[in-house]
């Protein structure tokens, strides 16, 4: 049976410390932004113009279609366009 | 307080349930920020892409789950990958054998230790919970928790203690119950 002092306790606890608030924000918003992502996808496939211009600066036109470019989410339709 | 299970949890994501992703993302966070710091020494703007790019895929591959009890391997396996890639994208030179894989291993055994601990902190009560975790994980002092709870400083030595006696004796009983020496024949 393993047995825990309380200074294993501690350092058990200080091995798990808290993450940045916005990290931890943005990967929970992903779901979100997913839905929005779809229709930019499917404008991509359709519209080649769209497509290049989104593959130039992804940020920019996230914006543009007013959706936030955090990390996660340029990964995520980066990827889904390059399938 | 009752913790849902990771397969239960796993199950509400696949279903879209934005809730449970929710909770998915908080139960793992800090996993997954252990992972790419202390297994990986990867820090600032490099640990933070790593840190969304892990929860992206785990996203995205949800469905490919074999089971879904077996969720926190998978993380700490996504994890692996997507700092070893960042440190091999850092360093082109950087020689497959250079990765710290033992160091790897080392960490997830301690962390998964770790990780007990804290579904056995979500077990006691929420204000036991918060003081333990602002002091051992947040390192704040006695005056900041104070100001935080509401509590004067010099109370929070002696809950700490306390709640944290609290907490060896969640870790012993569940350690006991789990333990098949501890199973009385009669």
């Amino acid at each position: 049976m393993t047995r825990y002092d309380e200074e294993r306790i501690a350092g058990l606890l200080r091995a798990l410390p808290a993450v940045p608030q916005g990290w931890v924000q943005a990967a929970q918003e992903l779901p979100l932004a997913r839905y929005e992502l779809d229709s930019i996808v499917e404008r991509a496939a359709r519209d080649a113009a769209f497509r290049d211009a989104l593959l130039a600066d992804l940020e920019a036109a996230l914006r543009a279609e007013g959706v936030e470019p955090s990390t996660p989410v340029v990964a995520h339709l980066r990827r889904r366009l390059e399938q | 307080m009752a913790v849902t299970p990771d397969a239960e949890l796993v199950a509400r994501c696949r279903e879209g349930d934005a809730e449970a992703w929710h909770e998915l993302v908080d139960r793992f966070s800090r996993y997954v920020f252990a992972i790419v710091g202390q297994g990986y020494g990867l820090r600032g703007d490099d640990a933070e892409d790593v840190f969304q790019e892990v929860f992206s895929r785990v996203f995205e591959r949800l469905d490919t789950l074999r089971s879904d009890d077996a969720v926190r391997p998978w993380i700490a396996q996504l994890a692996r990958r997507c700092a070893v890639d960042r440190l091999r994208s850092a360093s082109r030179e950087l020689p497959v054998e250079d990765v710290p894989e033992e160091r790897y291993e080392e960490t997830i055994a301690l962390l998964d230790e770790a990780m007990a601990v804290r579904e056995a902190l979500a077990e006691l009560t929420p204000e036991c919970a918060e003081i333990l975790d602002r002091f051992f994980a947040r390192d704040e002092s006695y005056r900041t928790i104070g100001e935080a709870l509401d509590l004067p400083a010099g109370t929070i030595a002696s809950r700490i203690s306390r709640c944290l006696a609290k907490l060896r004796e969640r870790l012993e009983g569940r350690n006991r119950s789990s333990d098949p020496s501890s199973v009385r024949v009669t």
